[in-house]
């Protein structure tokens, strides 16, 4: 057991990969001899040599492009989008070749790639470097979605990510490059597609993902301490595939729904998760889900101005204790 | 400034030398004539029975016809070896004939039918055969060429000496991705054959109208990709570039350019009746540079066939493909349990 930080959590997961197959190839803009923009994948060019490990140039409609055509071609690519905000100018590799691959070809070609990416506010980086864009990529058949909000989850989703065989888009928060956490030693592989049930509470359902998290923990915590309001939270972790029996089941303990995003608030993931419970566990609830997100604005660089619109704990403490009429 | 190995100043003539010299396509033994013959004849007749079975309703969607196009595929097919690998975009049935799939899945999945090499689920646009080394038929414009550059990765990174050919027409010259995977091809060195099939219209409008630089040969100068123009009317000439190409790939050169000069006699789509250019200006090319014919003259002219013989290659060619759209109209639909296959494992 060692205390990891969520950055080193990143080249720890990808080298515990690269040294299990020799098929994972890495590729991005400056993540070999510059260790990455984010200092992510630190060591990896040194310890895996410039055949596997590759600075690209600045284009990102040839990096998927080429992962791809190497992985259906047998390699297992995991490609860097520096910026999540970048996936923009590679959509058409995300949403058109990569997730129709599989169907289109009657099952021959497969697409075993992992797109890993930064992505998420607070480094005040204005309204093109800072989006939460995971519901881009979960909107689209065929591909599978991934945040995580751990240094363990890191390593542990992305060595599943590396070793499933459908394409996987890996989305890093940004502003939790950061923060540290226990991890033990050894190989560590999670499984796709699984909620954690990170603070259990009989209140309250909190559903969240990536930095909303730990602030949705600390805003447990408070409700606990101040108000009273025992709140369970559930770290989604993967929006494709999407544990909805663990939310199911929570919100069957907890009869109140609340989910805290980072997405601008039209089509939010956090709408798909309401009309989901609403769907199949509308009599489990005493009352309104209610959906805490940014609101639908393009992001401001000013620190003032970001730290307003993003979730807080203190929104998550407010609209919880409001809504629970305490 | 790095310094780059083949220096070009900005001027034609001097981006000229950056062409390969130009190889005179040897002549083909009599052998080589009849398959070339039978390869071609065999996408023609495909191709307009394709155009028929649409205009009876039993294809629908899109259907981008190849013909007069022929000698590009069938004369680059003779240069290939077992593990290399070829994509291209949408009009890709002369393709997959040429690579070898079987007339009646590639005419089934035209037809949408549970036999389709995709099960119906691609169509025309997308079909795949992993065994016979083709990785599709894809839909988006110029989107296959960073595929293909990927595709060629994989070569390099296998240390085999394998390489892939990435067609793409004059249109999707002229998308974005091009000119990233040229340089990428450049920088890594990657086995890989461009292959500009330049038909002279970008859908429906012509290459003057749609391309600054209308020579395709050399948009691949400033990244030192070298590149010629071929006469891929003559599927010698075809044959002949293509070798000299895929050996500069096999020898770990890095990538190659090949624009090949060609005509399409049909619209862009079944639905596009060609009115932006006149019937004069495809009869005179169909006249004159027919691909099929031009090996039928040459093989009459050596006295190596005779019309009797070459009347019993067509009949041939027919029965394959009237087998084919036999098998594609009557093969059943899929099962709508496809309809969750094959989407995520």
């Amino acid at each position: 057991m060692a205390e990891l930080t969520y950055r080193d959590a990143v080249a720890r997961g990808i080298a515990q990969e690269m040294t299990r197959d020799p098929d994972v190839v890495f590729l991005g803009e400056d993540v070999a001899k510059a260790g990455g923009v984010f200092k992510a994948t630190v060591g990896l060019y040194e310890q895996f040599g410039p055949l596997r490990v590759r600075d690209t140039p600045i284009s990102e409609q040839a990096i998927l492009g080429a992962a791809m055509g190497a992985a259906m071609t047998g390699l297992k690519p995991i490609a860097e989008i520096m910026f999540s905000d970048f996936i923009a100018v590679c959509f058409d590799y995300i949403a058109n070749e990569f997730p129709k691959s599989r169907y289109m070809s009657n099952g021959q070609t497969k697409c075993p790639l992992v797109v890993r990416t930064g992505n998420g506010a607070g480094s005040r980086f204005g309204a093109q470097h800072s989006q939460s864009v995971e519901n881009w990529c979960m909107m689209i058949p065929g591909l599978k979605v991934v945040a995580p909000s751990s240094p363990v989850d890191v390593i542990g989703l992305l060595a599943a990510a590396v070793r499933d065989p459908d394409p996987v888009i890996f989305f890093e928060h940004k502003s939790l490059y950061a923060t540290k956490g226990e991890v033990p030693d050894g190989e560590i592989v999670d499984r796709l597609g699984t909620a954690k049930i990170l603070r259990p509470g009989k209140d309250a359902t909190i559903i969240a993902l990536a930095l909303m998290v730990p602030r949705a923990l600390e805003a447990a915590d408070i409700l606990h301490r101040e108000h009273g309001i025992d709140a369970e939270v559930v770290d989604v972790r993967s929006l494709v595939p999407l544990d909805t029996q663990t939310i199911l089941n929570s919100v069957g303990r907890t009869h109140r729904l609340f989910t805290v995003e980072e997405n601008p608030r039209l089509c939010g993931w956090g709408a798909e998760i309401v009309s989901i419970v609403a769907d199949e566990a509308f009599y489990d609830l005493d009352g309104p889900p209610v959906r805490i997100t940014t609101p639908h604005i393009p992001l401001p660089a000013n620190d003032f101005l970001e730290d307003m619109v993003l979730p807080t704990v203190n929104r998550i403490v407010e609209t919880v204790k409001r809504s629970l009429g305490s | 400034m790095a310094v780059a190995k083949k220096t070009q100043a900005a001027s034609p003539a001097a981006a000229r030398s950056a062409s390969a010299d130009k190889v005179k396509p040897a002549d083909f033994s009599k052998e080589q004539e009849l398959q070339a013959y039978r390869d071609m004849l065999l996408i023609r007749r495909f191709e307009e029975k394709a155009g028929q079975m649409y205009g009876m309703g039993l294809i629908g969607g899109f259907c981008h016809l190849y013909i007069g196009q022929e000698a590009v595929v069938t004369g680059m097919q003779m240069t290939l070896k077992k593990g290399d690998q070829v994509i291209t975009g949408y009009r890709d049935h002369g393709h997959m004939l040429a690579c070898g799939m079987d007339a009646k899945g590639v005419m089934a999945e035209l037809t949408g039918r549970r036999g389709g090499y995709s099960k119906g689920k691609g169509g025309s646009m997308h079909m795949f055969s992993v065994e016979k080394g083709f990785f599709g038929g894809h839909g988006i414009v110029g989107a296959q060429v960073s595929l293909g550059t990927g595709l060629a990765f994989t070569n390099k990174y296998r240390k085999t000496d394998n390489v892939c050919l990435t067609y793409f027409g004059d249109g999707a010259a002229n998308q974005g991705q091009v000119y990233e995977s040229f340089n990428m091809a450049e920088l890594w060195k990657l086995p890989v054959v461009y292959i500009i099939e330049n038909n002279r219209y970008a859908m429906g409008t012509a290459v003057h109208r749609s391309s600054a630089q209308q020579d395709f040969s050399r948009r691949g100068i400033s990244f030192n990709i070298p590149g010629e123009q071929v006469d891929g009317m003559d599927v010698r000439a075809v044959k002949a570039a293509g070798e000299k190409a895929v050996q500069w790939c096999r020898d770990g050169n890095g990538p190659y350019i090949l624009e090949m000069m060609t005509y399409r006699y049909r619209g862009h789509s079944m639905s596009d009746p060609a009115k932006y250019r006149t019937r004069e200006e495809v009869e005179k090319i169909r006249g004159e540079q027919d691909p099929i014919e031009q090996v039928r003259q040459r093989l009459l002219k050596n006295k190596w066939v005779s019309e009797d013989e070459l009347k019993k290659i067509d009949a041939k060619v027919r029965d394959v493909v009237n087998e084919a759209a036999e098998f594609a109209t009557h093969d059943p639909e899929p099962d709508p349990s496809e309809l969750w296959t094959d989407i995520l494992r």
